[in-house]
């Protein structure tokens, strides 16, 4: 008997934007020019707070700190296909979601200044705390799928990781539980190119993290994670096939970590200040900026106007966060469990 | 009132907790059409359909964490891992997100979760399949941990986990699984999580002991005027009974089948040395399994806990 090929797999790139700001019009997402000028409004805030956040962490007051520099379109473009009854199970690098989603912005620099009352999600948001074990937060969204679809309710649940997430063992369980029961998940792989020091090449011999959707059932995209009309498109469009009953869909957005991997971390050591640079053109802002410019819906007052707005409310942010008073020390038994243990009780009168 | 297995007695519990609450779901490995390898689940997936008993893909992590996201969205996920040995790879999950899930997110998000699994040696399983490794999961803050000794307790503290607000770890014995008969009622009863169980009175001796194990202590008492405590719940663990006992008879003896070192005993020798140490009359003595990688079927009765060592660690006690 001959052999024959049973199956094949075609993996699809989505740009809408080119780094000269000019939109293909016929992908180009149905956006109103208020919508997009609320996306350009929050790439604006999301890097101010993130700029803010650095220099507060090289001050001392902030702790060790995860940059989202250059990633901010994956990360806005997505989070704006979601209702905020949506479910979203964050990894640690994902403040443009948290800020897109309307969290306190003041309550993120309390989490990241060490103090855990950060990440006490408004009851109005189902957005987890950030989630510092790599990859393990995927099936937590697909358990959370599990009851929206047991439930029968009109959700979807975001899952956001990187390309070192897709190497843990808790990737393969949690796509697989997904394409097995068909579950309204969307899984958002900002792939940054770098986990912490080893590159994207060396994470997985696959040539596109897309194509590993294929091997779990369902459908994988690769778009370019600096455009934020590509990613807001994949997202709603796999947001909406979610909620219609259809299954789950894995976006890989392709985009590149300008900064270290954290404060704590030195790329220099290991990565060319020329690639670098070859991403520099490819800014998510800027190429937005480019497009609205050409569109009439920028000029340098409007800038002004962005930017002072986002500094004012980060330095507002800022100012409160470091108003409120330090955690009282019998906190960290607080929620431990329900109820205090007679153990727990005994401790803590040793405070 | 009927005379139940522990199998039956879980699968009862299991049954009419799934009627009381919808948000009560089953998830693990041949846990529906197969009713699990041990038939816990057995005839649940005719009463309650594929959407509530669910055969899952073969993965420990991904159940775990499955469960923990279903409880995190409201659900009362009753996750079984197959053999004690098998939840190693669900630890990650069991460690990092359910145990803390409560503590991280400030109370925002809980994790109401059962997670089952059959311990203990004596059945001549393969490797991996006779694990006593409660004392890992005692340490762990966040999680509670509970082992049940016998059909009637183990229904009410099924019962009881099952509607706790907090991650359990609920540990059966295989040994006990269809070896010991006795009445259990339909219908509900809750054993609180937290609370040991006197099983017989005494003033000479207390004896600690839980799961199988109790058994097994309670055959090696003879003329001796011996105090029986069966913990049931680890973790928390009741300080105060165990205290109140050890202050009445002086001499401890502490039995369970995990390897000794770092075994639940240590924490409960350390526990009456620091509250209750100028009541004892004797040192406190351990008889646990040994410091070895539990053996196949061959050796295994060599490591089980036996009522001659058991014995003689009383008679040793009394010397003093």
């Amino acid at each position: 008997m001959p052999e024959r090929i049973i199956e094949s797999c075609n993996v699809k790139r989505l740009e809408v934007l080119d780094e000269k700001g000019n939109a293909d019009e016929s992908l180009m997402p149905s956006l109103s020019d208020e919508q997009i000028k609320k996306m350009y409004e929050l790439l604006i805030l999301s890097r101010t707070f993130d700029q803010r956040a650095l220099n507060l962490q090289r001050e001392g007051r902030l702790g060790t700190y995860a940059s989202i520099l250059g990633q901010e379109a994956s990360q806005i473009g997505s989070a704006f296909a979601l209702e905020k009854s949506d479910w979203i199970f964050p990894s640690f690098r994902e403040m443009g979601v948290y800020i897109t989603m309307d969290y306190p912005l003041h309550m993120l620099f309390q989490y990241w200044s060490g103090d855990e009352r950060g990440v006490k999600c408004p009851d109005d948001l189902n957005i987890f705390p950030v989630c510092v074990p790599v990859g393990t937060q995927l099936p937590h969204a697909v358990g959370a799928a599990m009851g929206v679809k047991y439930r029968g309710d009109k959700k979807t649940v975001a899952c956001y990781f990187g390309d070192g997430g897709t190497s843990e063992g808790d990737f393969h369980e949690g796509m697989n539980f997904a394409g097995v029961f068909k579950l309204p998940v969307v899984f958002i792989c900002q792939n940054n190119h770098w986990a912490i020091s080893v590159p994207r090449e060396k994470q997985t011999a696959s040539k596109t993290l897309a194509q590993k959707a294929f091997a779990y059932g369902f459908e994988g995209i690769q778009v370019d994670g600096n455009d934020i009309f590509a990613v807001y498109k994949a997202a709603s469009e796999a947001v909406r096939k979610a909620k219609d009953g259809n299954g789950p869909t894995f976006i890989e957005c392709f985009t590149y970590r300008m900064s270290d991997h954290t404060t704590a971390d030195d790329a220099a050591r290991y990565r060319l200040k020329e690639e670098i640079d070859s991403w520099k053109p490819k800014d998510p802002i800027l190429r937005l900026k480019l497009f609205m410019e050409k569109k009439g819906l920028w000029n340098n007052q409007y800038q002004t106007d962005v930017e002072n707005k986002a500094r004012e409310t980060v330095d507002e942010a800022v100012k409160r966060e470091e108003a409120i008073e330090h955690p009282e020390p019998k906190d960290m038994f607080t929620f431990t469990y329900e109820k205090l243990t007679q153990r727990q009780m005994r401790q803590i009168k040793e405070l | 009132m009927p005379k139940l297995n522990m199998v039956q007695a879980i699968n009862l519990a299991l049954k009419e907790e799934m009627q009381r609450d919808k948000n009560v779901v089953l998830l693990g490995e041949d846990v529906g059409k197969d009713g699990g390898v041990f038939r816990v689940s057995e005839g649940l997936l005719d009463l309650f359909g594929h959407e509530r008993v669910i055969d899952t893909p073969l993965a420990e992590s991904g159940i775990t964490g499955v469960a923990i996201g279903m409880a995190l969205y409201g659900l009362r996920p009753v996750a079984e891992i197959q053999f004690m040995g098998f939840i190693y790879p669900a630890i990650d999950q069991i460690f990092s997100h359910a145990s803390r899930i409560r503590a991280r997110s400030r109370g925002r998000f809980t994790c109401p979760l059962v997670v089952r699994a059959p311990c203990g040696a004596g059945i001549k399983a393969p490797e991996l399949h006779s694990e006593s490794s409660e004392a890992l999961f005692c340490h762990m803050p966040g999680i509670k941990v509970v082992v049940p000794s016998s059909p009637y307790n183990a229904k009410g503290l099924l019962i009881s986990s099952i509607r706790d607000p907090d991650p359990v770890i609920f540990l059966e014995s295989t040994r006990l699984y269809r070896s010991i008969k006795e009445d259990v009622p339909e219908g509900e009863y809750i054993i609180p999580l937290g609370k040991a169980r006197v099983v017989r009175e005494g003033k000479a001796v207390t004896l600690l002991a839980w799961g199988s194990m109790l058994h097994r202590t309670l055959q090696a008492i003879e003329d001796i005027d011996a105090e029986v405590i069966d913990l049931m719940t680890l973790k928390p663990f009741d300080e105060e009974t165990i205290l109140k006992s050890v202050k009445k008879t002086g001499r401890v003896v502490i039995v369970h089948e995990a390897p000794k070192t770092c075994g639940f005993g240590a924490e409960l020798s350390a526990t009456i040395a620091e509250d209750a140490i100028f009541h004892l009359k004797a040192p406190i003595m351990r008889v646990t399994g040994y410091d070895v990688v539990l053996p196949l079927p061959k050796l295994e009765d060599f490591y089980i806990p036996t009522t001659a060592r058991i014995k003689k660690a009383i008679e040793e006690v009394m010397k003093y």
